[in-house]
C-alpha cells in the first residue's frame, strides 16, 4: 500500500480546507482562551476595575479544598457515566444495527432524548423527582419517593442517570454506524467455523468497535469535563456542594460570586485537564489509531 | 500510515471541548432584550404573579400616557436576574432602569459609577419623596446620597401557618422558640412537615438566621458583621443562632427534600397551601402568590401569620422587622440623555400612581405609601394591616443580609449557609469560614 504518498498529496492540495475551521476555532476558541488566561492574573468583580494581582488567584484556587472536591465530583461523574453509558450504548447500538423493520421503530423511540435540550430534560426530571409533588408522590409509589436531589449520594446517582439517559442515544448512534461498517464476510466466516451469536459478538463485533469505543469515550470524557447546563438546572451543585462539578464551580465563582479571576483559573484547569484526558484516551488506542481495522479482512 | 493522526485527533478533541467550556462563560454575556431601540428606554423587572402583572400594567399605562417616550420592559426570574443584571451592568449593556434590592448590590454599582445620583432630583421633586415610607430610603442611600427610587411594596419576613393543620393537631402557633421546637414532633407524628423551605435558593435559609441573630443578640450582632469587625461572626449570640437552626434541621423541622426545592417555582408555598407543611417563614410577597395560586386557601381564611417567635433570654426586640423595605429602581449612568429623561418621567409619574397603588393593595401587598392603610378593605385587610404595622412600628429593621453585604461576601455567606443547613459544617466552622471573608 502507498498510503504515505497518498496522504502527502492530500496535504499539498487540500490544506486550505482546514482554513474555515481554523478561523472559527481561533475566533471562538483560542482568542477567548487568551482572554481567560489574562483574566486569571487579575482581580475583577464583573463590573469594576480590572486590577492585575499576579499569581494570587492561582495560589488561592490551587490551595482551595473546594477545587479538589469539584475535581473529585467531576471525575466520579465521568467514571460513573462512562461505566453506565458505554455498555448500554454498545448493546443498544448493536441491537438497532440489525435490519429488521421493528428495530427502526424502537430506534426512533431510543433516539428521542437526542432531540431534547438539556435544560428541558433537567426541568422535567426535577419535576418528576420532586419528593413532594413528583412522580412517586403523585402515583403513590413509596419506592420512588426518595430525596433524589437532596441527598448527596442519591443526587450524584440521579445526575449520572439523567446524563446517561440523555447521551446513551447519541453514543448508540455512533456504535450503530460502526457495527454496520463491519463486513458481513467476517460473520459468515465465523459461522462456518461454528461460532455462535455470543462468540461472534465478543470475537468480531467488539474488537471491530475498538476505535469507535475510543471516539465515544473521548466524547464522554470531554463532555463530562464541561457538563454544566443539566446540573445547573437540576441541582445547582447541591445539596450543599455534592454535585458541584468543575464547570459549575467556574460559573458559580464567576457569575454568582463575582470573582472572575478565580473563575478564569478554573476555566483553564478545565481546558488543561480535558485535553490531557482526551490525549490519554486516544493513546489507549495505540499509535496506529487511524489504521484500518479491516486490513487482511 | 499517518503519524499525525494522534495529535490531530486530540486537537479536534480540544476544539470540541474548549468552545463548550467557553459557551458557559459566554452564555450570560448576550443581553439582547436589554437593548432598547433608540428613543426608547428599557427596564428589567422580575417575573412572578401578581407582581409581574402590576409591573407590566404600570409600564403599559406610562406608555399610553407618553406616546413620545416609550419604555420597554423585560422580565426575568428572580435567581437568574441576579447574575444577569450584574453581567449586563459590567458589560455596559445595562437597561436604562435597573431594578435592585438596594443595599450592598447598589453600593457596588455606585462605587463603580454605574448609576446616577438622584439626591438632587428628589430635592426637585419633594412630593415623590414625602409620599413614600421614610424607612424605605435607608437601603437606597449610600454615603448620604440617594441613588435609587423606592417603589412597589414593603416585604417583611412573616411566619405563615396553615390554620387547618393547626386545628387538626390541636396546636397553637409558636410565640417562643421552645414552643416552636415542641411543635416539630407534633406535626412530624401527624405526617405533616413542620416547616416548608426552598433550601436550594439559599436566601430562603438565610431568613431564619436573620431572625435568630436578631432575636438572640439584637441588631448589633449583624451590624458588626456588616461593618466588617474582626471575628464578628463568632459573637456568642451568632453561634447560638447557628446552633438553633441546626437543632431544627436535626429534629426534621424542615420538609423532606428541602435542599432540592427552589423558591422560583413557588413549590415551597404550594407545600403550605396544599396542607403538606404546617408553617413557612417567607416574605410578605408570598401572600399575593398564595392568594393567586392557592385556590380557596387564602380567601377562606386558612392562612394564618404571626411574628417570628421570641427567644427566651434573648437580647433582641421581638418587634424588629426583617426583610426588604421596598424594591428600588436605579438609573443607569450609561444610558443616553434621551433615555434618562424617559426614565425620570417614569419615576415621577409612572410609579405608585393611584392605579398602581390600588393594584398593589388589591393583590394583598402593602405599597410603600404613607397613609395607604386607609385603602385596606376586604379579606386582605387584616394581613395588610399586620404588614403595615410591622413596617411602620418596627423599632429597627434588618435589611436582607445578602443585599446588605457586598455581592462577593454575600455569595460566600450563602454558600456557607447552604452547608450549615445540610449539616456539613458546624456553627463554629461556619463562623471561622465567614470571619475569613473580607467584608469589602
Amino acid at each position: 500500500m502507498t498510503s504515505g504518498s497518498v496522504s502527502a498529496r492530500q496535504h499539498g492540495s487540500l490544506a486550505w480546507l482546514v482554513l474555515p475551521a481554523l478561523v472559527i476555532f481561533t475566533a471562538f476558541g483560542v482568542i477567548p482562551l487568551i482572554g481567560v488566561l489574562l483574566l486569571s492574573f487579575t482581580s475583577w468583580n464583573g463590573i469594576g476595575e480590572i486590577t492585575p494581582i499576579g499569581f494570587e488567584n492561582w495560589v488561592s484556587v490551587l490551595t482551595d479544598p473546594g477545587l479538589v472536591h469539584s475535581l473529585g465530583v467531576t471525575f466520579l461523574i465521568m467514571a460513573l457515566s462512562w461505566l453506565v453509558q458505554t455498555p448500554m450504548s454498545i448493546l443498544v447500538g448493536v441491537f438497532i444495527a440489525g435490519q429488521q423493520r421493528y428495530r427502526t421503530v424502537l430506534a426512533v423511540l431510543y433516539f428521542t432524548p437526542l432531540l431534547l435540550s438539556s435544560a428541558a430534560i433537567a426541568i422535567t426530571y426535577k419535576a418528576l423527582l420532586d419528593p413532594n409533588f413528583g412522580l412517586g408522590a403523585s402515583l403513590g409509589i413509596p419506592l420512588l419517593v426518595q430525596n433524589w436531589l437532596g441527598d448527596p449520594v442519591l443526587a450524584i446517582a440521579t445526575v449520572v442517570f439523567v446524563v446517561s439517559w440523555q447521551f446513551i442515544p447519541f453514543h448508540s448512534l455512533i456504535y450503530q454506524g460502526a457495527v454496520r461498517q463491519i463486513p458481513a464476510s467476517l460473520y459468515e466466516a465465523a459461522r462456518i467455523d461454528g461460532a455462535g451469536r455470543v462468540r461472534q459478538f465478543f470475537s468480531i463485533t467488539l474488537p471491530q468497535l475498538k476505535y469507535t469505543l475510543i471516539t465515544s469515550s473521548t466524547m464522554i470524557v470531554a463532555g463530562s469535563m464541561t457538563l454544566f447546563d443539566l446540573i445547573f438546572v437540576l441541582t445547582m451543585g447541591g445539596p450543599s456542594d455534592a454535585t458541584r462539578v468543575l464547570a459549575l464551580d467556574m460559573y458559580l465563582r464567576g457569575f454568582r460570586g463575582n470573582m472572575m479571576g478565580p473563575a478564569s483559573v478554573i476555566a483553564l484547569i478545565i481546558v488543561v485537564v480535558a485535553v490531557l484526558l482526551a490525549m490519554g484516551v486516544q493513546r489507549m488506542g495505540g499509535k496506529d489509531a487511524n489504521e484500518s481495522r479491516l486490513e487482511g479482512a | 500510515m499517518d503519524q499525525n493522526g494522534f495529535s490531530r485527533r486530540s486537537f479536534l478533541a480540544m476544539a470540541m471541548a474548549a468552545p463548550l467550556g467557553m459557551s458557559a462563560l459566554a452564555s450570560c454575556g448576550t443581553s439582547g432584550p436589554g437593548q432598547a431601540r433608540s428613543g426608547e428606554a428599557s427596564v428589567w423587572y422580575l417575573t412572578g404573579q401578581p407582581q409581574e402583572g402590576l409591573r407590566k400594567a404600570s409600564v403599559d399605562a406610562f406608555n399610553a400616557a407618553h406616546p413620545d417616550g416609550q419604555l420597554a420592559a423585560t422580565f426575568f426570574e428572580n435567581d437568574a436576574y441576579k447574575t444577569r443584571i450584574r453581567t449586563a451592568v459590567g458589560a455596559n449593556q445595562a437597561p436604562t432602569i435597573i431594578w435592585t434590592w438596594g443595599g450592598g448590590g447598589l453600593r457596588d454599582y455606585v462605587r463603580n459609577g454605574q448609576v446616577d445620583d438622584l439626591t438632587e432630583w428628589f430635592a426637585q421633586n419633594p412630593d415623590v419623596k414625602s409620599k413614600r415610607f421614610e424607612t424605605s430610603f435607608g437601603a437606597a442611600t449610600i454615603d448620604g446620597k440617594i441613588y435609587a427610587v423606592p417603589c412597589e411594596q414593603v416585604s417583611p419576613i412573616v411566619m405563615f401557618y396553615n390554620k387547618q393543620l393547626f386545628e387538626q393537631v390541636g396546636a397553637q402557633p409558636p410565640t417562643t422558640w421552645d414552643e416552636l421546637m415542641a411543635l416539630v414532633p407534633v406535626f412530624n407524628n401527624a405526617g405533616i412537615a413542620p416547616f416548608s423551605l426552598a433550601g436550594q435558593s439559599r436566601w430562603t435559609n438565610m431568613m431564619w438566621l436573620e431572625f435568630l441573630f436578631d432575636r438572640q443578640g439584637g441588631p448589633e450582632v449583624f451590624d458588626a458583621i456588616a461593618a466588617g469587625e474582626p471575628n464578628a461572626w463568632s459573637h456568642p449570640a451568632a453561634i447560638a443562632g447557628l446552633t438553633k437552626v441546626q437543632d431544627l434541621v436535626r429534629a426534621n423541622g424542615f420538609v423532606n427534600g428541602f435542599q432540592s426545592i427552589a423558591a422560583d417555582a413557588n413549590a415551597d408555598q404550594a407545600l403550605l397551601h396544599q396542607g403538606r407543611a404546617a408553617m413557612m417563614l417567607h416574605g410578605a410577597w408570598t401572600y399575593g402568590s398564595m392568594k393567586e395560586e392557592g385556590g380557596d386557601f387564602v380567601p377562606s381564611g386558612k392562612l394564618g401569620w404571626v411574628p417570628f417567635p421570641a427567644i427566651e433570654g434573648g437580647a433582641g426586640d421581638p418587634s424588629t422587622g426583617v426583610g426588604n423595605p421596598a424594591s428600588f429602581l436605579a438609573l443607569s449612568s450609561q444610558a443616553s440623555e434621551e433615555q434618562k429623561t424617559i426614565a425620570r418621567e417614569y419615576f415621577k409619574s409612572g410609579l405608585l400612581t393611584d392605579a398602581d397603588v390600588d393594584g398593589w393593595v388589591a393583590s394583598g401587598a402593602v405599597p410603600i405609601v404613607n397613609g395607604v392603610d386607609s385603602k385596606f378593605s376586604g379579606p386582605d385587610a387584616p394581613f395588610q394591616q399586620f404588614v403595615y404595622d410591622t413596617a411602620t412600628q418596627a423599632r429597627s429593621w434588618v435589611h436582607s443580609w445578602d443585599q446588605a453585604l457586598l455581592p462577593g461576601p454575600a455569595d460566600e455567606m450563602l454558600n456557607n449557609i447552604e452547608q450549615l443547613f445540610s449539616l456539613s459544617i458546624s456553627p463554629e466552622q461556619f463562623a471561622t469560614n465567614m470571619n475569613a471573608v473580607p467584608s469589602s
